[in-house]
């Protein structure tokens, strides 16, 4: 489906993550985040970073690989986005939600 | 004959052979051997002494003698000409354990010799078996080191080195409580002391615990819990247990289609589910879990899936990924780095269920890859991550799902188009009673390589009522 965000249209499954990574651009992200309660920070950004890399290299996304990644320990990863860090970092990232799956 | 008892007969047959696993992820392990070096041969002089012009024969290593390797050997061993290859196993533990017994050992429904025998009752004539642990793998020199100083160089390897419980991932996981308070089931050890445990329990809070995923069998924790409610019911206690059941999942399962189904059977038995959990650390001393959201669940007893990894072999040879697992092609089975490598069953890093029954249907796809590959032919891209999973639901009953990379588990039947006499996604005593069968299709069929009727290594999907599909 259609969503209007950040004066753009981006296409959304049920949940609202992006179906389509190329329509993402930071704004969008920045009023996702808002939508969730987050406001965005530097450090917010470098995990969005971090893990649109791993998006774009099809690597799987875990809670292990961010512990590993050095890029933040768990606990600060669940101070920034507090309730699900993985699940809301990506939807503000714009990439499909992580399937811890199998 | 007449008709109907015909047709019992073939019901009958049907029931013996087709109920395929699942739950079972391979199978094997645990004695040490002291140091019994069967072969000290150097592999490499194997001659054909049958050609007039001996030649240097090749050789096929097969690391790992669970299910998946064991299904390699025997299904290899009839494929490759003698004179040509030698196949090699190579396992650190002779005793080979049918590890979906492991879900029912601690209720007392197997006894400890229902669930293991000797390993090397199932290599086949012609294969050379070794007990030996292995050191190193070198793939840039095609030679594999074992830890008594032998090696052994290959023209292919195949990797079915499993994946194991790591308790020592979580702080205060494999504490002082380790196997009193805090149990896993996924170990013959752990599930032998948990019997132990129920057998003299006054009840309290039993919690069911994922700790991260991937995990073996996936379903296992779910069937643990509902085999806990129908056991204590059982004994006339189940007013005294108080069931939870904590996953890092948002739900019960990792299919949507039959976390619904799973959810409702939760429910119903009075299990409560606390979702979303991603446990930070077992406080052992003042009895709870604590995740990194702060939430805490208390218990009396601790049944968990520890992190599940790849074989430590993996690391020090460097050819896995974060979880020790190896990165292999979907599809062909070949792995990412080394076009003479392959792997399969829970060593790779496939998004598939780390399960027998998976580890069977890329046995036969992998055996005739490996045919292609030695005649130089394109490898098939054949495997769909066909998975078959009984789900012990207690009382008698079980559910049969069968899903894919791409496909939901669904309802229909299984495995004859609208006859069955399996019910996919459907609590039912026919599914318990092909459970309860496979364990004899397991050890006289599946790990000898005896090709089991009518269920192929991809899905079918006859008979079954498909929804769309997301990726």
């Amino acid at each position: 489906m259609d969503k209007t965000i950040a004066q753009a249209t981006i296409s959304v499954d049920q949940e609202g993550y992006l179906t389509d990574f190329s329509q993402w651009n930071k704004e969008i992200g920045t009023e996702i985040a808002h939508e969730q309660g987050i406001e965005m920070t530097d450090k917010h950004w470098e995990i969005i970073d971090y893990i649109q890399d791993k998006f774009k290299n099809e690597e799987p996304l875990s809670i292990r690989g961010i512990k590993k990644s050095g890029v933040i320990d768990i606990k600060q990863f669940y101070a920034l986005f507090p309730g699900g860090p993985l699940k809301k970092a990506t939807m503000i990232a714009g990439i499909p939600k992580p399937k811890s799956c199998i | 004959m007449p008709e109907s008892s015909l047709n019992r007969a073939i019901y009958n047959y049907n029931l013996l052979f087709f109920n395929v696993l699942c739950n079972l992820s391979y199978t094997r392990k645990r004695q040490k051997l002291t140091n019994v070096i069967l072969v000290n041969t150097p592999y490499y002089y194997f001659y054909s002494c049958n050609s007039q012009n001996p030649k240097v024969m090749k050789n096929l290593v097969i690391l790992g003698a669970g299910t998946a390797g064991t299904m390699m050997s025997n299904h290899l061993v009839s494929k490759l000409p003698k004179n040509e290859w030698q196949i090699t196993v190579v396992d650190q533990y002779k005793t080979h354990y049918y590890q979906p017994g492991f879900l029912f050992l601690p209720f007392d429904i197997y006894t400890t010799k229902q669930v293991k025998k000797k390993g090397e009752k199932f290599i086949p004539k012609g294969v050379n078996y070794i007990n030996e642990k292995i050191d190193l793998i070198q793939p840039e020199d095609n030679k594999v080191l074992l830890e008594n100083g032998n090696v052994l160089p290959y023209d292919i390897l195949i990797i079915a080195t499993g994946t194991k419980i790591a308790p020592e991932e979580i702080e205060g996981m494999k504490g002082p409580e380790w196997h009193k308070s805090v149990f896993d089931f996924y170990t013959y050890e752990g599930a032998k002391a948990l019997r132990d445990k129920f057998r003299e329990w006054e009840g309290g809070k039993l919690v069911v615990h994922i700790t991260e995923m991937p995990i073996k069998c996936p379903v296992a924790p779910l069937e643990f819990a509902f085999l806990a409610d129908s056991y204590f019911k059982n004994k006339g206690m189940r007013d005294k247990v108080d069931i939870t059941f904590v996953t890092p999942l948002g739900g019960a399962f990792t299919k949507p289609k039959a976390t619904q189904a799973l959810h409702h059977l939760l429910t119903d038995k009075g299990i409560t589910e606390v979702t979303d959990f991603n446990i930070e650390r077992v406080d052992y001393e003042n009895n709870k879990i604590i995740d990194y959201a702060e939430t805490e669940v208390p218990y009396d007893i601790l049944v968990t899936v520890p992190t599940n990894m790849g074989d430590a072999l993996i690391e020090r040879s460097g050819m896995g990924d974060d979880l020790n697992y190896v990165p292999t092609n979907k599809a062909t089975l070949q792995t990412d780095d080394y076009e003479n490598i392959f792997a399969l069953g829970d060593a790779t890093n496939l998004p598939a269920s780390k399960a027998g029954s998976v580890a069977h249907f890329e046995a036969e796809i992998l055996t005739e890859n490996i045919l292609r590959y030695i005649n130089g032919e394109p490898l098939k891209e054949e495997f769909d991550g066909h998975a078959n999973c009984f789900i012990e639901t207690g009382g008698g009953k079980a559910l049969l799902i069968d899903f894919n990379y791409t496909h939901e588990p669904v309802e229909g039947t299984f495995p004859f188009p609208g006859v069955g006499p399996l019910n996919l996604l459907k609590e039912s005593r026919t599914n318990h009673m092909g459970k309860m069968a496979f364990r004899w299709v397991y050890w006289n069929m599946l790990i000898k390589g005896i090709h089991i009727p009518f269920v192929s290594a991809t899905m079918s999907e006859k008979g079954k009522h498909f929804e769309e599909t997301q990726a």
